[in-house]
């Protein structure tokens, strides 16, 4: 985006007011942190944390064949979606490589398909290309909607004294109309930080006052190096670092949101049906630094002399206060291997995704 | 933003406090605001040689890895390893507890006075 002035929030005024600092994310200026990456993440796992991610994309599919052009691009099969009810995806290319991970949200009338940002103009061309020939609209709304993320274990207390929405009844992947303080929203039960949650969809303009009365009623504002650790923890693929052009959704460990038995066949089905008897051609690993070091995006992962995979994601987990990370790698590496810290070879044990999970009580 | 006017400093915003031949070396304040929560210290071996300019270690906050460049050339005498189980000490006293390495050295330094790196930090930001 060289040259280009950096686009903002609805929030942005809120961000320079609380003394955020602020990166160039996907060609907005976004808050990375507030008052430390540790402490929002601690609020986020112990209270409320609240984030601005008004620069996620939304595309909107209406018209008598919406449901069949849905159906085509992404890989679930949302004929088992309930109207108010959400399902997470990847959309292929048809050699099954990732075009993007979305959320699909079943409405009443038309299908709400939740996109990244760095990714919103490609994800659309794929949608109108791959859509032509049937009798749907496919409309970019991103710059109409407004999207909070209010996470953590005290998330449904806190909203809960701010809408007469019922949310003790909304389960996880389900959402509802109604309203913050007398602005219209979508409240979803969704989520990018392994806690409790609600994504809040509303309009651009209603975001601030929203955004101010939430913050007053406790919510710690969180910035996205605290929602990427966060996701992290949670084992939860990153577009970019897990998920690419080259990379399948089997491959990255998302295979509970590919139906391969899906009767109206989506792009990349062939190929993740191959690939599925075949055997993949890489896999996602979690693993822990038993070594001294942090690994980083684009570490090689050895085993002896040879490289063997590429390390997706890493960080100090400051929930578990161990260096942590995600690798693709060869699918035959064993539990044990190391990774290239600055030419160092450093040990690394492979252990479960998620990193954490909450205590459900 | 603090910058003590005992002390010298570097573009890459390390200070040095050199007291006869030994140079303690850290980093500054506004170098740990930048870099947010210090999770990870990498620091050389005692009795390491480094030369002016040369990285001798990293400090790595959640986000990012940032090396460290020796403002002198010299032997490293002694190394802070209480930092190797709390890096926060950098945030939480940069110019105190917080300091990284210890270099005995016979080099006369190119270094900054706390004015001249007050501007280097006023330019940046």
């Amino acid at each position: 985006m060289a040259g280009e002035a950096p686009k903002h929030t609805p929030l942005y005024d809120e961000h320079r007011e609380l003394g955020a600092r602020l990166v160039d994310f996907a060609g907005y200026e976004m808050p990375v942190q507030y008052e430390g990456i540790k402490a929002e993440h601690e609020a986020v796992r112990n209270h409320a944390g609240l984030f601005d991610v008004s620069h996620m994309g939304e595309a909107v599919f209406r018209g008598p064949e919406a449901e069949a052009a849905v159906q085509r691009l992404v890989t679930r099969d949302v004929s088992r979606l309930d109207v108010g009810q959400a399902g997470y995806c990847a959309v292929c290319y048809e050699n099954g490589g990732t075009v993007d991970d979305v959320i699909v949200y079943r409405r009443e009338d038309d299908f709400l398909v939740v996109i990244n940002a760095s990714n919103r103009d490609k994800d659309v061309e794929h949608f109108k290309e791959n859509t032509e020939d049937l009798e749907v609209e496919v409309a970019d709304e991103s710059d109409d909607w407004a999207l909070l993320a209010l996470q953590g274990p005290e998330a449904a207390e806190l909203l809960q004294g701010l809408t007469d929405a019922e949310l003790s009844g909304l389960k996880p992947f389900r959402f509802l109309e109604g309203e913050v303080e007398d602005v219209p929203v979508l409240i979803s039960r969704t989520g990018y930080t392994g806690e409790d949650g609600f994504e809040i969809y509303l309009q651009p303009d209603g975001a601030p006052r929203v955004w101010r009365r939430l913050i007053e009623a406790g919510a710690a504002p969180a910035g996205l190096g605290a929602r990427d650790t966060l996701r992290l923890e949670a084992g939860l693929c990153l577009y970019g670092n897990e998920l690419d052009a080259e990379t399948t959704p089997l491959e990255a460990g998302i295979g509970f949101a590919v139906h391969l038995d899906k009767q109206e066949r989506f792009i990349g089905q062939r190929a993740l049906l191959l690939e599925d008897t075949q055997g993949l051609r890489k896999k996602l690993v979690g693993f822990e630094m038993e070594g001294r070091g942090i690994a980083r995006h684009g570490y090689h992962v050895t085993s002896g002399a040879e490289i063997v995979g590429e390390v997706t994601s890493g960080t100090k987990s400051p929930t578990l206060d161990r260096a942590i990370g995600l690798a693709l790698v060869d699918p035959g590496v064993e539990d044990w291997f190391e990774i290239l810290i600055r030419d160092n070879p450093v040990p690394a044990r492979a252990v479960p995704i998620p990193f954490y999970k909450r205590d459900r009580g | 933003m603090s910058i003590p006017d005992d002390l010298q400093y570097t573009k890459s915003h390390e200070w040095v406090r050199t007291e006869d031949d030994t140079a303690t070396i850290g980093i500054t304040e506004h170098a740990q605001v930048e870099l947010g929560d210090v999770v990870f210290v990498e620091l050389p071996e005692e009795g390491a040689t480094v030369a002016t300019g040369e990285s001798f270690g990293t400090v790595e906050s959640v986000k990012a890895v940032s090396d460290l460049y020796a403002p002198v050339g010299g032997e490293v005498v002694e190394v802070n390893s209480s930092l190797e189980d709390a890096p926060e000490k950098i945030n939480d006293d940069p110019y105190g507890e917080g300091w990284i390495v210890k270099l005995r050295t016979s080099e006369e330094a190119d270094l900054l006075s706390p004015e001249e790196y007050e501007k280097v930090v006023e330019e940046e930001s």
